[in-house]
């Protein structure tokens, strides 16, 4: 596996092998598809729209509903308006969503393509909206993809009005539908009341009941995006995910924000309980606390089994940021901290974590690929790797337990309904890497060294 | 109004007027039909079409294992192409590029500023790494629309590195769809890389197994049989298949085509350069393998390898004899939808026959018409301007390879009783109300689905879980669901047991929760005691 991966490290300029991320477009469609009736539209040739839905698919293990406005060579040269305005009257009468959210491709941003003006100069049927957003894939990552179509939502949508509305707005960042869930369990358990934009759960969760709903139960609703103007405040979770949609919503209807990590681990999710409760007023309730105690139960319990093993973590920024904070109350040695996503904050916060909590001889980097990460661990090993289906080449490769968290998983089951947030995320987490790590101690074990109780 | 028309009503006029020749249902009287195929598809119908790209990188060029494939682009393409297909590859000395990803990952300044530079800093820094003795550069969207010279590069690099360089112009927005790609990736072979090797042939009977991307492990399975027999199988396009194989491609008796969309151009230019006869072979579905094996016997009309051939399937209907009872006894009578990439539709069909299950729905996401129809209506299709801005080559014969490996009579002789040199189309095996859709979208499967309930739906992933929402089970058969191989006699053992698993999960009792079923609130009336 991987044999061609040389120990030396030589700098590329150019060449990506083996990338840790992808492209701006599927992180507007995941953003869209988290809107009530929405349908996620993709401005540029039919394999970026297929590409993308099929990731969602594969991740998500759900559909993943999105149109495409089906460039031609003709339309490269001429333009996409037509191919545009094409697909929304098509879309309206044969799908009838709500709203239709565009998103462009390199294809259409290379051309030029004005968004602007091909929507004006739509025929939109009453009471329906089509709003858009440029995504550059030569630009950022599938990150900034979601939050630019969290931008373009707020951009032509959100209205503050003279009067509040009395509620906290809750950007969850770019989780899953489980990590919605629980975010959204804690505000309700601290009495708050809150709009989270956007939320896929109810979309991308959605039971089996024989029937086929093209747009299911969740999602943020039209309303409630127009009423983000009018929030008390917005928690943006993840700040290298959901401060730009946050500055937006504050440039245009002045609405406040407190940017939070995600709530990954303790002290993330004691953070953002506190907001909640000072939000609302409401102390948090025993039942919270309660919870928390046992968290911190099971890391005392179990301690010894991972205390000051070394993990390598990969993914999305934020997610990283999240779970090497989170490592690190378990008093692990998260060496090194990786995501293709080119934005030098996250260095920057990475280096100032091994600072909090001590930790000497661990690198962080930006604008990254997995290649390079597996040659960093060929030159010096870890215990553990925590990250994207991607690195199960590496992990077979070295032979070190692998513990998926992130996006995208597309070689398992389960993952997007489950937290990794708030203290049962914590949990379960901790379930995963101490498993992980236990399970490899029995198989490794001299028949002899094979212990019953541990 | 029959199903087809129910399916059309919905639409506008404009869209109706497109659409209604793309979907076609039969008699009972087996008239011959026509359907249109492999034009554009109308923009917000929600297809499940890629793209010119995923055609040539992702389909045709991805699977060969000693290639470095450097996507030329933005990361995306090369991401969502990486490790995708399932076209599996082992290679003895461990050179095998097929777990990683190339790109160059272009940046704004790229595109603004152009960027055949990084493309020629990246070859140079693939050099330095890995050393590959050949690289083929694929373009997306906007390689094309800036304008990099990517043959140019290809150039350089082969003069600068004493290596093979293809560079492949396979933009996303060629084309229809993934078809233009293949096209695309069946040029550049026939260009630069078949005929350029000399590896002398080992067997008296040779072959290569064209259009087979070893997805799950059939072309190994396909392989194995073949080789059993005893033919010498040269190549394979390109499933597991090398850039050092493929040099001597032009080398082998005969080519058997098994996917015949995506690389029927390399089968009859081959026929032109080489004088190679094809046969369309079909190595999915028991009966079909064996058709084609005589076929193929047939052909070198040797009677030992005749004599082997009826062994080989002997030996091997055996083995998977009790099975095939078992499961035409479980899945008899069940009815299907296949919508499956470029032959497979048609592949498939015969597979469920097999085991006794009638298909009622079929189609490709991007067939031609030669695919429904079969080959004799070549000259009937118009070739529209999005068809005709994909290169087609001029073939000559080769001075120095050319060579008929049997003579015109024979050959005009068998032309008569088998597929050489034809494909008969998926049509002809269809028939009695069953419905055929070209360019098949999410609103259309969903209306099937209702209109004629199909006992299980293969199709891919992108409408896998809405068709399992729905009620139906759903297969991947792009993927096999992560299962195979499904060649041969002991792949469709396979597929028979995993689509009887599928059909009988236990899941599918538990849909509707009792409380549904029966009240579980009691209570009094009025408030009485």
């Amino acid at each position: 596996m991987l044999d061609l991966t040389p120990k030396k490290i030589v700098e590329r300029k150019a060449l990506r092998i083996n990338p840790c991320k992808t492209c701006q477009p599927v992180g507007a469609m995941y953003a869209a598809l988290g809107v009530h009736r929405c349908m996620p539209h993709s401005h540029g040739s039919q394999g970026c729209c297929s590409y993308h839905r099929t990731f969602l698919a594969r991740h998500f293990k759900e559909p993943a509903i999105a149109t495409t406005s089906a460039f031609t060579e003709g339309s490269s040269v001429f333009g996409g308006g037509s191919n545009v305005k094409q697909s929304v009257k098509n879309i309206f009468e044969i799908y009838d969503p709500d709203i239709i959210a565009v998103h462009t491709t390199c294809l259409s941003e290379t051309i030029g393509d004005d968004l602007n003006t091909y929507i004006q100069q739509m025929d939109i049927p009453e009471g329906k909206i089509v709003v858009h957003t440029n995504t550059p894939s030569y630009a950022g990552s599938h990150v900034n993809g979601f939050f630019n179509m969290m931008c373009g939502f707020i951009k032509y949508l959100s209205k503050a009005t003279a009067v509040k509305n009395g509620k906290i707005g809750i950007f969850p960042g770019f989780v899953n539908p489980g990590d919605m869930r629980e975010m959204k369990r804690l505000a309700k358990l601290l009495k708050t009341e809150f709009i989270m934009f956007p939320d896929t759960s109810g979309v991308l969760d959605a039971p089996m009941t024989g029937e086929y709903e093209m747009y299911p139960k969740g999602g943020t609703t039209i309303p409630e995006i127009v009423s983000l103007g009018d929030c008390e405040k917005i928690l943006a979770l993840g700040e290298l995910t959901s401060m730009e949609p946050a500055i937006e919503l504050k440039r245009k209807c002045e609405v406040d924000f407190d940017s939070l990590p995600l709530p990954i681990g303790i002290q993330a999710t004691d953070a953002y309980v506190m907001a909640l409760s000072h939000f609302s007023k409401q102390e948090v309730p025993a039942e919270l606390e309660e919870e928390r105690g046992q968290l911190v139960d099971i890391m005392m319990d179990a301690h010894a089994n991972f205390d000051k093993k070394s993990v390598a973590i990969y993914g999305d920024p934020d997610t990283v940021l999240g779970l090497a904070a989170f490592v690190l109350e378990m008093g692990m040695i998260p060496k090194y901290l990786l995501t293709g996503t080119p934005n030098e904050k996250f260095t920057t916060k990475a280096n100032a974590l091994f600072e909090k909590f001590g930790v000497t001889g661990c690198k962080a980097k930006a604008n990254g690929d997995l290649f390079e990460l597996h040659q960093w661990i060929k030159n010096d090993p870890v215990d553990l790797l925590l990250g994207t289906t991607h690195g199960k080449q590496i992990a077979k490769a070295e032979d070190i337990p692998l513990v998926r968290a992130g996006f995208p998983i597309i070689d398992r089951y389960v993952h997007s309904y489950m937290p990794l947030v708030g203290y049962r995320g914590a949990m379960r987490l901790l379930e995963l890497i101490c498993n992980a790590l236990m399970d490899r101690r029995d198989r490794d074990a001299k028949d002899e060294d094979l212990e019953m109780v541990m | 109004m029959n199903e087809r028309e129910k399916i059309l009503d919905k639409y506008s006029a404009k869209v109706f007027k497109n659409r209604k020749d793309h979907v076609v249902q039969f008699d009972n009287a087996g008239m011959p039909k026509e359907i249109a195929a492999n034009s554009r598809s109308i923009p917000g119908l929600m297809s499940n079409r890629g793209c010119c790209y995923a055609g040539c990188k992702g389909v045709v060029l991805g699977p060969l294992r000693d290639v470095v494939v450097l996507t030329h682009g933005p990361i995306g393409c090369g991401f969502y192409s990486w490790g995708t297909r399932r076209n599996k590859a082992k290679s003895e000395d461990g050179k095998s590029y097929i777990q990683y990803c190339f790109s160059t990952d272009m940046q704004e300044a790229d595109i603004v500023f152009g960027g055949e530079k990084k493309l020629r800093q990246a070859i140079e820094e693939a050099m330095e790494l890995f050393n590959p003795s050949c690289i083929m550069i694929c373009s997306t969207c906007p390689v094309g629309l800036i304008g990099d010279d990517i043959n140019a590069v290809a150039t350089w690099a082969e003069e600068k590195f004493n290596i093979k360089c293809v560079a492949y112009s396979c933009e996303g927005y060629k084309g229809v769809s993934q078809s233009a790609g293949h096209h695309i990736a069946n040029n550049g072979l026939m260009k630069s890389i078949i005929g350029t090797g000399d590896a002398p042939l080992t067997k008296k009977y040779s072959v290569n197994i064209l259009g087979e991307y070893n997805i799950g492990g059939d072309g190994w399975e396909t392989e194995r049989l073949l080789e059993k027999i005893g033919y010498e199988v040269v190549s394979i396009f390109t499933g597991d298949g090398s850039y050092e194989a493929i040099k001597n491609a032009h080398t082998a008796n005969l080519n058997l085509v098994q996917c015949h969309r995506s690389i029927n151009y390399i089968a009859e230019m081959m026929k032109t350069k080489y004088g190679i006869d094809w046969f369309k072979v079909n190595f999915i579905g028991i009966d079909e393998t064996i058709r084609s094996l005589r076929e193929i016997a047939a052909y070198f009309n040797d009677p030992t390898l005749i004599a082997n051939t009826e062994k080989v399937i002997a030996e091997e209907l055996e083995e998977v004899a009790e099975a095939r009872e078992y499961y035409k006894e479980k899945l008899h009578g069940k009815t299907a939808a296949v919508f499956v990439g470029g032959s497979r539709s048609h592949h498939y069909q015969m597979l469920l026959a097999d085991f006794g299950m009638k298909t009622i729905i079929a189609g490709y996401e991007f067939a031609h018409r030669d695919d429904y129809e079969g080959l004799e209506v070549r000259p009937n299709v118009k070739v529209d301007a999005d068809s005709r801005n994909i290169e087609e080559l001029t073939i000559t014969p080769d001075d120095k390879y050319y060579h008929l490996s049997i003579d015109k009579e024979r050959f005009d002789a068998l032309k008569l009783t088998t597929e050489l040199e034809y494909y008969k189309g998926m049509f002809k095996d269809m028939g009695d109300g069953t419905i055929a859709i070209d360019d098949f979208n999410h609103y259309e499967t969903e209306k099937l689905l209702e209109l004629f309930h199909p006992n299980i739906f293969y199709s891919g992933i992108k409408d896998k879980y809405m068709i399992q929402k729905s009620g139906t089970p759903s297969r991947q058969m792009h993927s096999y669901d992560y299962s195979g191989p499904y060649a041969g006699f002991k792949g469709a053992i396979k597929f028979a047991s995993d689509t009887y698993m599928s059909l009988f999960t236990p899941a599918w009792q538990y849909i509707t929760p009792p409380w549904r079923m029966q009240p579980t609130l009691e209570g009094k009336v009025g408030g009485a005691d």
